[in-house]
């Protein structure tokens, strides 16, 4: 439905090359009321989005005596790291001081993989339900899209019971398998309209030519879908990083991912609260996703936007 | 929906009849394996794991799903306990809300840069990184912000405002409100985009119309481009209403529940009774409560969207 309004919002407006038909009154001095109030306006809830950015950054890299007898707006006195080797090599969860690092590497075993079999998974689905339906596919695929917006909690228990049958609860591959089960909606329905999007012509031509479904996948599909590979990277890896739930539930004290190992820290209730440790560390679970953010740019807009738009 | 005719696959039906096993199983094989993963995903999780919880939320299981049939016990415990109906009002509130407020400014913002603005990308950007972050990250940085003592607060009356009151993390009465401001801060970006792009996708001669009509910019958009966005309005409805029914981890990160039990939600009641209680049933009747309301939300939805007219 708002397939077209997906594509705009991706695409910011393209100033009309000189030549066409002169559009609008004349140009109005820069400075008029109105203006000044649109851009007012705009600074306004710029700085309210900012605001937490900067005051993250300036706490963590204060000292705590600097952070009790100072404000949070102020500029730390000199640059401090403290606080961040603190957070990724020993702050405290309540029971272990072995910092946000171990989390770290948790995420990182747990985004690698959890991205790569969902994304896999959901592009063969994805081409089977354009280019090999078979009866029954199509309603398959609206309870798909219809169960994503069931609330998590329904499916919570009975999914550690059969985990835990498996012999899989609280491992790596427990979460893995949550992971892929919980993305395929949305990846299924980005993969399945690109496909629906590419000439049919071609994949009728490589039937012709006798191939098969794997090699048209690999050899013809593939190749013709990496933007919409990436807008899916971008999606799961920001997704799964951002994780709460489900690795809270079902990867095991061991492979407690950062977003876990992150609230651990901070809302543990022994000791000291150290504000600046505090704020390197949710910084320091931050960058990942927002290095993603900042380097994909368009594509992260492309990703969440294809993402919303279902049906 | 669903219609027999594979025009894209390998014709069907173009030799004779094939048997019943073989049009089951082995008509279009490949095609069938891929799709394992997507049936299994269907049936076993979204319906199995569904109807196995709807089930087990009718027992008095405690420890281990194991509880025996007591009939709608575990509901009215439910709703006998303050602690779910603070939750469920919480969630309403905090609910109502959070979808005014992020559907108002994300159109407002969304109207803001269809302006033809400069520096609409660098706007752009500033307002959508929040939603790249986690609810964890942005619960834990407005926890800090809204700290009564070193935060916003402390500063502001250290500065001269003595009366300057900024404690809503700590007021059973406001939490919810803190809750919203951080909430915000993550969602309204991401609502602005949705928008934006129903704007752009609003068609020129509309507004050269409107112009000609003398129609001032304002009242085009709410009575002509607004109406237009029919579809993204849904689909922002839709969203965010499904994640606020989900709202968890910004919970848990920025207010615990606390004060007291003053921003408890629902999702945070089914996991505190599943995996700390040790009440399962208890929990399931919640989680089965929460379905009931996506429920009601969804299916009207789905109608109007798919129902009525074919789909598509």
């Amino acid at each position: 439905m708002s397939q077209t309004a997906t594509m705009s919002g991706s695409a910011p407006t393209t100033t009309p090359i000189a030549g066409t038909e002169p559009r609008g009154p004349k140009p109005k001095p820069f400075f008029t009321p109105k203006k000044i109030m649109l851009y007012t306006t705009l600074v306004f809830f710029s700085l309210y989005f900012l605001f937490p950015l900067y005051v993250m950054l300036v706490t963590s890299f204060k000292t705590m005596p600097e952070i009790r007898f100072g404000n949070i707006f102020a500029f730390p006195g000199q640059i401090n790291f403290d606080a961040w080797v603190k957070a990724w090599t020993s702050a405290c969860t309540g029971l272990t001081c072995e910092g946000l690092a171990p989390g770290f590497w948790n995420s990182v075993r747990i985004t690698i993989p959890s991205t790569i079999v969902s994304i896999f998974i959901a592009a063969v689905n994805g081409y089977a339900l354009v280019n090999w339906r078979f009866k029954g596919s199509e309603i398959f695929f609206s309870i798909l899209i219809f169960g994503s917006f069931i609330p998590y909690q329904v499916f919570l228990y009975p999914l550690v019971m059969i985990t835990r049958e498996l012999g899989i609860f609280g491992t790596l591959q427990a979460v893995i398998i949550v992971h892929t089960i919980f993305g395929m909606p949305i990846l299924t329905l980005l993969f399945r309209n690109y496909f629906a999007s590419l000439p049919v012509e071609l994949f009728k031509a490589a039937r012709v030519d006798g191939a098969g479904f794997w090699r048209i996948f690999f050899e013809i599909m593939l190749p013709m879908s990496l933007p919409i590979f990436v807008v899916a990277l971008i999606l799961q890896v920001t997704g799964i990083w951002n994780d709460f739930l489900f690795g809270v539930v079902f990867a095991g004290t061991q492979n407690l991912p950062m977003t876990v190992q992150l609230n651990n820290i901070v809302n543990s209730v022994q000791g000291v609260k150290e504000y600046n440790v505090n704020m390197a560390a949710t910084l320091l679970t931050g960058l990942v996703p927002l290095v993603i953010y900042f380097i994909s740019g368009k594509l992260f807009v492309r990703g969440i936007a294809a993402g919303a738009v279902k049906g | 929906m669903a219609d027999t005719a594979v025009h894209t696959g390998e014709g069907a039906g173009q030799a004779a009849r094939p048997s019943l096993l073989n049009r089951i199983f082995l008509h279009n094989l490949s095609g069938k394996i891929a799709a394992v993963p997507m049936m299994a995903t269907v049936l076993i999780v979204f319906i199995g794991c569904t109807i196995w919880t709807i089930y087990f939320s009718f027992t008095n299981s405690r420890l281990l799903p194991t509880g025996s049939f007591v009939g709608l016990d575990q509901y009215e415990r439910l709703f006998s306990t303050s602690r779910w109906n603070v939750s469920v009002t919480n969630l309403v509130t905090y609910g109502v809300f959070s979808l005014v407020f992020t559907l108002g400014f994300g159109f407002l913002l969304a109207v803001l840069m269809d302006q033809k603005i400069r520096f609409e990308s660098a706007f752009r950007t500033i307002m959508l990184y929040p939603f790249a972050l986690s609810f964890i990250v942005t619960g834990l940085v407005w926890q800090w912000i809204m700290n009564p003592t070193l935060g916003l607060q402390g500063t502001m009356r250290n500065l001269g405002w003595e009366n300057f009151t900024f404690d809503w993390i700590a007021n059973s009465r406001m939490v919810l409100f803190a809750l919203l401001i951080a909430g915000l801060w993550q969602g309204v970006g991401f609502c602005m985009i949705l928008m934006l792009a129903g704007l752009r996708g609003v068609d020129e001669e509309i507004w050269k119309a409107a112009r000609v009509d003398g129609i001032p910019t304002w009242r085009t958009y709410i009575s002509v481009v607004l109406p237009m966005m029919r579809g993204v309005l849904v689909t922002a409805v839709v969203l965010i209403g499904s994640g606020i029914v989900r709202l968890y981890d910004l919970v848990v990160a920025l207010t615990n529940g606390g004060p007291g039990i003053s921003s408890e939600v629902p999702a945070k009641y089914v996991y505190n009774y599943m995996f700390s209680g040790g009440n399962i049933g208890q929990g399931l009747a919640a989680a089965t409560m929460m379905l009931l309301t996506v429920l009601i939300i969804m299916v009207p939805w789905a109608y109007l969207e798919f129902g009525g007219r074919g789909r598509r």
